[in-house]
């Protein structure tokens, strides 16, 4: 899914690009309070872990073989803000060094495969481990789901890029159809050895996954061949996160992406109906699958119409969506500021 | 003053398990010391307790005098010298030289003096010709002996060595050997490699089961079959340390 | 992935290209790259003068034509969408050849393809003559947030050793007679890859106590810096404003 230059015309790509720097900026802070000084040895490892799994094949059918993108299996594993970073670094690298994706495309290559899946998959991974009974069955299965909505999430933000600046006028149904199509057995693919790998994780280093720590035993000294209580030490202090910026970053997914819908489906509504009007069976699936996802009113332009339009309009959506976005943020924690003992609500560290 | 002086270190880690109950420990200064014992004896434990790096339970750790304690530990840091067991985890810079001066530069070197330390350090281990290589297109070896200057790069005042002799070849070993025994500092270093502990080190401690369990001449340790035998420790096959000329 | 020194892409030389600081390359080439996206696609000419530039670079930097010929390969799974694009695309359609394609499609196909490739050509021209290093020196002088530099240089570090324990668990688990085959066989690969991770992370942590033991408190100290002259800035800049003037061209004429 790597895009090259020319793909998405240079307005759109441009305000990728400021998205993309404004993700990987908060990933940035996020990332030094999920691993502190860790940070640059640990998602170093982590993102080379990921170029290597990249690697690893796995044969689907018929001697077609897929590769793991790594989004949602690092999002779990190491936490949502270091996995946007490590995969933003493996994509950088990619792009510079083997001239894999587009430089100018980077910024839309890193919504799409390093924001979009990291978000989405760590999304329904926390929100279905609140709602099933904890054991370490439900983490597989939520890192299962996880997984699986995470591609064709990110191909949903393909298209919705590409329906704002595509070059091209393949009609957005049969680009939406196709894309999704394919990325959800993509996704099965990267659900099943997502679930697998973190299954294998927490057989082993269950601390990695999912904060389980042990309780501390008093501490005993051997003397004289017998085991003594030693004296209290201090307490090691214990990793707190509040819950609160999980709902924070499923609130700022939700914004930018109803930002930029809601912007394009009230400048032009006759798009995605008139495509499945004027389109067959294609257009009856599209429509089918996409009654109820966030492009259900999307509109479709006119190539010209898009490159005139689109470009303009793309960096007015994602500034007003900055705009909204770091005003909930700055009212989010002023009032965080407000009752910081009611935020207390520890829960673990997934890293 | 000595060099080091642990004195009733017991620790756990946080997952429950007790690595460490109640260790006593003096090394003089230009002392070279064994640290001998079984696998999970609890001797990586103690040596991260040496530079500062896992603390928090109880009893004291003092390096020339100065106590290992949150405020020390920048120059704990410099004083203790660890050589970790895999180079692969000590060589993080891109190139040979740049990891040589890390420690220095952290410590606020720089310029013509940062310059004058890493070659220093490179020459005591007789790898100055490979400056600008990257680590990892070295041999492993040579990554051992880089991996040496990297921390001889900071003039410790003590040098700890995580199994030394480990992965080397034959000359690799002596050459390593060599280099050590013309270093003047004081060592401390953790091996299983019992001919090597003879060869280096005149004095010897056995860790087990979390304390000090001997403490010794190392040839006298062993020469002691009965002691060997209830640590676990075995010298390798036709090896008879009263037929070598020890440290 | 390569080494400190040299990777899969660089080719080592002395050419005036080599010699230019990073920084300068990689500003030069995202230029170049933005420029040429930025093209009208009806200004079919200022691609080939776009080609021309490319290879004229090339030419200074001494690298064959064949061997940047063989690194745009990566591009191949776009070209087939590119070719695809004629048949699917909607409005206005001609015959070529007896087959019905679209116009627009035809002019999208030629557009992504045209600048991709162009693309593509600039990247790699920039990684064959600047080493892995120095790349990330460059990065590191265009302000990439120092975190993102050192994350990037640990991952070029480790990348060959941990791609390195991969092929060693592969080659452990075929010598027991193992070949993944089909789905049955992704619970074998998925424990590969926990298994992998959990070496990853855990060599992580020991790389970050042999930082630590070395007086490591959060920051990188800065060993090495690249500079550039006017003049080094000057003549990158030759590239991307020859462009510029070919692209002003393409707009109004």
């Amino acid at each position: 899914m790597h895009v090259p230059d020319g793909f998405i015309d240079a307005p759109v790509s441009v305000a990728a690009g400021v998205a993309a720097t404004a993700a990987v900026a908060v990933s940035l802070r996020g990332a030094r309070r999920e691993l502190d000084e860790r940070t640059a040895p640990l998602a170093g490892l982590v993102a080379a872990f990921i170029f290597a799994v990249q690697m690893l094949n796995f044969p689907v059918a018929a001697g077609t073989s897929g590769h793991l993108l790594g989004g949602a299996l690092a999002a779990i594993l190491v936490g949502p803000y270091t996995g946007v970073l490590c995969v933003s670094v493996v994509l950088l690298m990619q792009g510079i060094l083997f001239a894999d994706g587009g430089l100018t495309a980077l910024g839309v290559n890193i919504l799409n495969m390093a924001v979009v899946t990291v978000l989405v998959s760590y999304a329904v991974f926390r929100v279905l481990l609140r709602l099933l009974p904890s054991g370490r069955r439900s983490v597989t299965v939520a890192a299962f789901a996880g997984a699986l909505l995470s591609v064709p999430g990110a191909a949903v933000m393909f298209t919705l890029l590409y329906a704002l600046g595509g070059t091209t006028d393949v009609p957005i149904g049969k680009v939406f159809t196709a894309m999704v199509g394919v990325h959800v057995l993509i996704g099965l693919g990267e659900a099943l050895i997502t679930a697998a790998t973190v299954g294998a994780v927490i057989a082993v280093r269950p601390d990695l996954v999912h904060g389980a720590r042990g309780l501390a035993a008093p501490l005993k000294l051997r003397i004289g061949g017998q085991l003594v209580d030693a004296p209290a030490a201090a307490p090691v202090p214990a990793a707190a996160r509040s819950t609160r910026k999980l709902w924070l970053t499923g609130l700022v997914t939700a914004l930018v992406l109803a930002g930029f819908v809601s912007f394009y489906a009230s400048s032009s509504p006759d798009g995605l109906e008139k495509v499945a009007a004027d389109k067959g069976i294609d257009a009856k699936t599209k429509e089918h699958a996409a009654a109820d996802s966030p492009l259900a009113d999307y509109s479709v332009k006119d190539v010209d119409d898009a490159r005139l339009s689109g470009g303009l309009a793309g960096v007015i959506g994602v500034g007003a969506t900055v705009a909204v976005g770091s005003g909930i943020f700055w009212a989010v924690r002023r009032r965080r500021a407000q009752d910081l003992t009611a935020s207390s609500t520890a829960a673990p560290s997934a890293s | 003053m000595p060099s080091l002086e642990v004195s009733g270190v017991a620790y756990a880690y946080p997952d429950g398990h007790q690595a460490l109950f109640g260790v006593d420990l003096t090394v003089g200064r230009g002392e070279r010391v064994a640290l001998l014992g079984p696998n999970g004896a609890g001797k990586t434990t103690l040596v991260l307790h040496l530079n500062g790096i896992l603390g928090g339970g109880v009893g004291s750790v003092t390096v020339a005098g100065l106590p290992v304690e949150k405020r020390n530990l920048a120059e704990i840091r410099r004083r203790v010298g660890i050589v970790f067991q895999d180079p692969d985890d000590q060589l993080f810079m891109p190139t040979v030289r740049e990891d040589v001066a890390f420690g220095p530069a952290a410590a606020g070197l720089r310029g013509a003096e940062l310059e004058q330390r890493v070659r220093e350090a490179l020459e005591q281990v007789g790898m100055a010709g490979f400056a600008d290589r990257p680590p990892h297109h070295l041999s492993f070896g040579q990554r051992r002996r880089v991996a040496v200057a990297t921390v001889l790069a900071m003039r410790p005042e003590i040098l700890v060595l995580d199994e030394p002799s480990s992965n080397l070849d034959p000359a690799s070993r002596r050459e390593l050997a060599d280099i050590l025994r013309a270093l003047d500092v004081t060592v401390l270093m953790v091996t299983h490699d019992l001919p090597y502990a003879l060869e280096l080190c005149p004095r010897s401690v056995i860790l087990s089961e979390g304390v000090i369990a001997a403490d010794g001449r190392t040839r006298d340790l062993l020469c002691d079959e009965e002691l060997m035998g209830a640590y676990r420790l075995e010298l390798p096959f036709g090896f008879d340390p009263r037929s070598v000329a020890a440290a | 992935m390569g080494a400190g020194h040299a990777h899969k892409l660089y080719r080592h030389g002395h050419s005036p290209v080599h010699e230019l600081p990073p920084h300068c390359k990689i500003a030069a080439t995202a230029a170049f790259v933005i420029v040429v996206v930025s093209t009208p696609r009806e200004a079919m000419w200022a691609f080939g003068l776009y080609a021309v530039l490319i290879a004229a670079v090339a030419a200074a930097a001494r690298i064959p034509a064949g061997f940047l010929l063989r690194r745009l390969l990566i591009e191949v799974p776009f070209v087939l969408f590119a070719v695809l694009m004629p048949f699917v695309s909607q409005g206005e359609r001609v015959d070529v050849l007896g087959m019905s394609l679209s116009v627009s499609g035809l002019w999208g196909a030629w557009n992504v393809l045209a600048k991709g490739t162009l693309g593509v050509a600039a990247s790699v021209l920039l990684a064959s003559t600047t080493e892995l290093r120095a790349l990330l020196l460059g990065l590191q002088r265009l302000k990439l947030p120092p975190l993102l530099v050192q994350i990037a240089s640990f991952m070029i570090r480790y990348g060959d050793v941990i791609t390195d324990e991969l092929r060693r668990m592969s080659i452990a688990r075929r010598s027991r007679g193992f070949e993944a085959r089909g789905i049955q066989h992704w619970g074998v690969l998925a424990k590969t890859a926990g298994a992998l991770f959990i070496r990853s992370y855990e060599r992580g942590e020991r790389v970050y106590l042999a930082m630590v033991s070395r007086g490591y408190a959060g920051s990188m100290p800065v060993i090495d810096d690249v500079t550039a002259t006017r003049a080094q800035w000057a003549y990158s800049a030759v590239l991307p404003v020859t462009a510029l003037a070919v692209c002003l061209m393409g707009w109004t004429l």
